[in-house]
């Protein structure tokens, strides 16, 4: 019988924790901007069906960077278990405050207990009254959760890009500054001084949507068109 | 088929959450629960709310779907305010008939479904997919509906890539049938069936069928004690949803009160006994 190489739990977690950095760290960025007309949420994402950006419920949003088809399953758990619970309790009972506490759970199940971590960084986003009232989590491979105000920015050069819209971030922006101010993010690291409206992926959390829209559901992803005239409005 | 992961990940893959529930949290499912057998043959069935007559008809940009707002349980009027017209998904509506309790129930898991599957899969159902999924789900209330919970739907949407409003009625095995024209559930449905023949007619504008809808909502509260006519003491209307090209719009009370109040004139200046 072969020997088992002894590996401290140290050493064994930091190795975990390595190997899925490196993973999100590939991947391009997305960031969440809460502003005054709600949540914008911006990847860069050239593909217009593989979502990075997605509803939960109502007025909860999910964005991802890393490995699509970790995330993807973890954004179908987190429908699964709004709907479940809304509609066993009652819509108004779904908070991101629950889901992404399931979601810390599960990835930190699966980064102690299972062959590989999850090489995912999640944001679960709740759009609120007022800026003051949005809820913006932060969630890690490893479970942890940071619950964070005014935004949030993940995946690859995420420092270099979160240093850009902590620098432009102010209470008025709305929607199309927000969004501007995320594109100017993401091409920090970038020569080219503009992303084309394909290569970005955009949805908003409308903190009116029912006035406005007369929708419950705050959420609203938003065609190339659209993106291509709120990146040229003027401020 | 081999057990693989692969397989496994396929067999679990759904955009349903009636099949989701039904896997992970039976108990939640309105018709899964183990319902006392009734004592011989001889039972009354079980006294409970029912909701009566809905009435669906095409007009020229869309579909129309109208609903009373009376629910009886036996000979007693359980409730003067039921809605039994929903808005199932934005192009969508449902009106249910029979045992009110299931029947709303029934229409809440039916809008979490279609909303579910549009979250889970980027994109809405087809018309006819949708009303596949009613359909399976009324099938799966049949034990309960043998014993007297039976609940009849009409559905109705607005078929986006065919650009028609189209509507489909069911019977309690989940048996679909698509309708044309028009067409009416519930107790009142015979009365306001016949109403329906004389009123309706192609080519109708939105006021027009909300007008016809509401007359033949009339005609059949004229003729069924369940069906409940309009209440202008309680300032009570039908409720009245449309379908058309940009969704779902349900029809405001004053513009209600303004139709109901146009035919019970007519019918005081008419002075006819029936």
């Amino acid at each position: 019988m072969t020997q088992q190489f002894y590996v401290s739990p140290e050493q064994l977690m930091k190795d975990r924790a390595d190997f899925a950095r490196k993973g999100i760290a590939r991947g391009r960025s997305v960031v969440v901007i809460s502003c005054e007309e709600g949540i914008a949420l911006v990847a860069e994402n050239p593909s217009p069906s593989l979502h990075k950006i997605g509803e939960i419920y109502d007025k909860i949003a999910f964005a991802a960077v890393g490995k699509y088809n970790e995330f993807e399953s973890l954004r179908q758990a987190g429908v699964r278990y709004a709907d479940v619970r809304g509609y066993s309790y009652d819509r108004e009972d779904v908070t991101a405050r629950g889901l992404a506490s399931v979601y810390a759970q599960s990835l930190g199940a699966v980064f102690t207990a299972e062959q590989k971590p999850f090489e995912v960084e999640l944001a679960v986003a709740e759009v609120g009254e007022s800026p003051s009232d949005d809820h913006l989590y932060r969630l890690t491979f490893d479970g942890s959760i940071a619950d964070e105000k005014r935004f949030i920015v993940m995946g690859g050069q995420a420092d270099k890009v979160a240093e850009t819209v902590e620098g432009g971030w102010q209470r008025e922006l709305n929607f199309a500054g927000a969004i501007r101010l995320a594109m100017k993010g993401l091409v920090t690291d970038k020569e080219a001084g503009e992303l084309p409206a394909s290569a970005l992926e955009v949805a908003v959390l409308d903190r009116g949507s029912e006035s406005a829209r007369g929708s419950r559901r705050a959420f609203r992803r938003l065609g190339d068109d659209e993106i291509a005239a709120l990146l040229s409005e003027e401020n | 088929m081999q057990d693989t992961t692969a397989n496994q990940v396929a067999a679990n893959a759904t955009s349903s959450f009636t099949e989701h529930l039904q896997r992970n949290r039976p108990g939640l499912l309105p018709f899964n629960q183990a319902m006392p057998a009734t004592a011989g043959a001889g039972s009354q069935p079980l006294q409970v709310p029912h909701a009566t007559t809905i009435v669906s008809l095409t007009y020229g940009g869309g579909v129309l779907m109208a609903g009373d707002r009376r629910a009886t349980m036996g000979n007693v009027i359980a409730s003067r305010h039921i809605e039994k017209v929903f808005p199932a998904d934005r192009y969508s509506v449902l009106g249910i008939a029979g045992t009110a309790g299931i029947a709303i129930d029934l229409t809440r898991l039916f809008q979490v479904e279609l909303e579910h599957y549009e979250k889970i899969e980027g994109t809405l159902l087809s018309l006819e997919g949708k009303a596949n999924r009613l359909g399976a789900m009324i099938r799966g209330n049949l034990p309960m509906a043998m014993q007297g919970l039976a609940v009849v739907p009409l559905f109705a949407g607005f078929d986006l890539p065919v650009g028609v409003g189209r509507l489909f009625s069911y019977d309690v095995t989940g048996g679909r049938y698509e309708e044309q024209e028009h067409h009416a559930v519930g107790s009142g449905s015979m009365f306001a069936r016949g109403a329906l023949k004389k009123l309706w007619r192609p080519g109708l504008t939105e006021e027009e069928a909300v007008a016809v809808a509401v007359e033949s909502l009339y005609d059949a509260a004229d003729d069924d004690s369940a069906t409940g006519g309009p209440d202008p003491v309680r300032q009570l209307w039908p409720v009245v949803y449309t379908v058309g090209r940009t969704g779902a719009r349900r029809i405001p009370d004053h513009d209600l009160a303004a139709v109901a109040g146009a035919i019970i004139e007519a019918r005081t200046t008419a002075r006819r006994e029936a």
